[in-house]
Formats: C-alpha cells, structure tokens, sequence
C-alpha cells in the first residue's frame, strides 16, 4: 500500500486549466478562477485516494503485458521494460464519492462547476501517478543506491498496450481490495482510477525515438516528453 | 431591441441571476417567445459558441452561458410549447455501451441545447439497440455517441449498421466522438459526423440537420 496524502495530489491550476482547454498563455475569466476555488475544496472533500503496489519480477510482467494477445505488434514498452531495474504494478484510486459528487452537479445543471471538478479530479489522479512514480525512484535509491534512476507509470490503453491488458493486471495486482473493479469492457470503476506498471531504471532505458503507427492517432503525447524533462 | 441584446450581453457574461428576469421584463413588454429565444438567448449562444471555436473564452466560460441560457428557458420554455413552437430537431445521445463516461457527451448536450437543438439523453452504457429505439419512438434527426474507450466503439458501428439494415439511415444522421475516435474511424464505420469537441459536434449536428431538412 502507497500512502497518498491529498496535499501531494492536490491539482495544479495551470493543470486544470489546460485540461479544460485553456491555451497556453490564455488567462481565465474571473468568475472560471472562482470556480476552480471551489472544485478544489469539493476535490479536498470528497477524496477517498487509496493506491497499491507490488513488485513483479520481468519474467511474469511479460505475460501480463501480453494480455490477451492483442497489443500492438512493436511497442516501446516491449523494449523498456526488459531493461528496468524493477517493476511495480500499481493501481490508485479517488474513491467513488467523488464522481458521484460530479454526477450530483451535472443533474442539478451546475454543469460548470462539475466539469471543472471533472477536471480537478483527473489531475489529481494523474498527480497520484506522478506521486508513485517518485515513490518507485525513493526505493531504488535506497535499495539499490540507484539514486539517478527514473520510474514512470505505462497503463493498458496507451502506448500499444491494449487495454484487455487490465485483465491479466488486475488478476495479478487484485485492485478489488482498494475498490477498483473491472467492467466486461476492461473499464475501472470507480473512474477516476489509474492502473499500470511502474517501470524503474536509468533513465535512458525510458526513451525512444520510433514513430509507432498508433502514435498518429494518439491525443495525448507525452510519453517522449516526461522521459527528457526528467533525466537522470 | 435593447432588451434583447441585454439578455444575449448577460448570457455571455454567464450572468445566470440576470437572464430571467430580463427575459420577464421583454415578454411584459410584448416580444413573443420565439424571438426571446432566436433572438436574445440563441444569439447570446452563437457568440459564445463562435469565441470558444476561435479560443477566445474556455470550456467553463461555456458552461456558465449555458446555465444562464437554462435559466432564461425555464421561463420561455411553457410558452413556446403553447404555442405550439418546435426545436431544431431532436438528437438522441449517449455514452456506448460498456462506457460509463459521460462528461463529454453532458458537455456536448449542454451546447445542443444551447443551439435550440432538443436533446435526449439516454445516459451511458447504452446498447445499439437502445440507440435505435430512442431515435424511432422520438422522431430523432441524429444519433450523437461518445465512447472513450477503444474497446467500446464497436457499438457505435452497430447503430450505423442497424439503421442501414432498418432504411432508417437518411432519416437518422449519425455523429460520433470521443478519445479514441477520429474521422478516419467515423469514416471506417460510415458515420455521418465526427465532433472532435462539444462545439464540433454541434456544427456538425447543426449540418446534419440542414441535410435532414
């Protein structure tokens, strides 16, 4: 189990607002700001983060990321993690209350406010990815004085790895014991859920160049650009 | 009418206190319903959709109008329906089955409605079937389907496939969207319209109801 004080999730509001589309450079309008004020307090209220993590060893990692066979045929964590130092699955959660806290105002047509709290709270669950991921770098260095080691998080449904890859994760990792189940379709409920492996090793195992045919279709790619922001 | 561009300058300052009793005091002084809402909350709603295309304003800025637009609706609302005064056309929307997200496809409801579209909302983790019944029973011109999973968009070649197979497809428009989806997908599974955003897919829906006649 992962300890995942709100205040290390807490949303950055240049985050949020770029979720919502801000452009860059672009200021919010008063009255936007006063609601992201207000979805953070709702966020802080209605939080329930609970995560895990367990080390797996490469050799059972790769049945699980083979799934059920339908990856992609090259992706670039077929190469990376065959070269990391160690391996966590991991799973996180919000908790359910929050969703249903944005269901609440999308009903009673506060629709704003609901999905700036959408927003805040999707943030927040990729703050908890950011936070394991640091988590993973802390235990290299004290475990194996591998103090410029860099982990990050590769989930089901990108980068190649087909999302029925939840299937053979979850058997492994058990998320049901933090309140993460699986629907028929490999979707986490409650939804604001990550899940993945935690790769860990020098950071240079973490780069790479191809273009992959997946790529083109991809909306958020930022898989080459966390590896160079952070080097080792 | 000085009113009226009072209401639109409220509506897209999303002043959602100021709408209705604006809309009261131009209804006290004559103007029928219809041109309220054409005219002061419709109008207001062009030039926010418009700024949002060009990025001028942002996803909650939009929102904020579009409550305000609610706001003036649940006033006028009662008398266009005495009057016998229709929508643009109905769409049916919903998240595919096995999804249940449902962010994108409210946003996108919200700013149909905003648009003067009528709008029914079936939730999500709808079937294809589902889809179809709800457009037949409520005269539906388009069927508008989110999905943010890849292994949930299947569903949404089911629909297009049914209204083939039922003669119903040049009667009932299809419009889809979503993470994973593209127009190279929409194109695949011979949707009519891809919305890459809320506001997309309404100028999509917008077209498809010009086609639709």
């Amino acid at each position: 189990m992962i300890d995942f004080p709100l205040a290390r999730l807490q949303p950055q509001p240049a985050a949020v607002y770029a979720a919502l589309g801000l452009k860059s450079g672009g200021s919010p309008s008063p009255r936007s700001a006063a609601l992201l004020q207000r979805a953070l307090e709702l966020f802080r209220e209605n939080s329930e983060p609970r995560g895990i993590c367990e080390p797996v060893a490469a050799g059972e990692f790769a049945g699980i990321y083979a799934g059920r066979g339908q990856n992609a045929l090259d992706t670039p964590l077929t190469g990376i993690f065959q070269r990391a130092a160690s391996l966590h699955l991991f799973a996180f959660t919000l908790g359910a209350r929050i969703s249903h806290a944005i269901g609440l105002l999308f009903e009673h047509d506060d629709f704003a406010l609901g999905a700036v709290l959408d927003a805040v709270a999707s943030v927040g669950a990729d703050n908890a990815g950011r936070s394991a991921e640091e988590w993973a770098e802390r235990q290299a260095a004290v475990e194996n004085s591998a103090a410029a080691d860099r982990a990050f998080l590769y989930s089901p449904g990108y980068c190649g790895w087909h999302i029925s890859g939840q299937e053979k994760l979850f058997a492994s990792l058990r998320p049901e014991r933090i309140g993460i189940s699986l629907n028929t379709r490999f979707l986490m409920n409650p939804l604001k859920s990550i899940s993945g492996v935690l790769v860990t090793g020098p950071a240079a195992i973490h780069r790479f160049s191809t273009v992959y045919p997946f790529c083109h279709q991809c909306k958020s790619p930022a898989c080459r650009e966390r590896a160079t922001a952070r080097p080792a | 009418m000085k009113i009226l561009k009072q209401i639109a300058q409220c509506l897209e300052a999303g002043d959602d206190a100021a709408v209705p009793p604006l809309v009261s005091q131009a209804l006290a002084e004559g103007l029928v319903a219809k041109i309220i809402l054409d005219e002061g909350l419709i109008a207001g709603m062009n030039t926010v959709g418009e700024r949002f295309r060009i990025h001028e304003i942002f996803l909650p800025d939009v929102l904020l109008a579009a409550r305000a637009m609610y706001a003036g609706m649940d006033i006028l609302k009662p008398l266009l329906i005495s009057s016998g005064i229709s929508s643009r056309g109905r769409v049916v929307i919903g998240s595919v089955q096995g999804d249940l997200h449902d962010i994108g496809k409210n946003l996108v409801g919200i700013m149909l409605k905003g648009a003067g579209f009528e709008v029914i909302d079936l939730g999500n983790d709808v079937g294809a079937e589902k889809f179809v019944a709800a457009a037949k029973d409520h005269g539906a011109l388009a069927i508008g389907m989110s999905a943010l999973l890849t292994t949930t968009m299947p569903v949404m070649k089911e629909v297009v496939e049914r209204l083939k197979a039922e003669n119903l497809s040049e009667r009932i428009k299809t419009i889809i969207g979503g993470a994973p989806v593209s127009q190279g997908y929409a194109d695949e599974i011979g949707a009519d319209a891809y919305g890459y955003d809320c506001a997309q897919a309404v100028a999509g829906v917008k077209k498809l109801a010009e086609a639709v006649g």
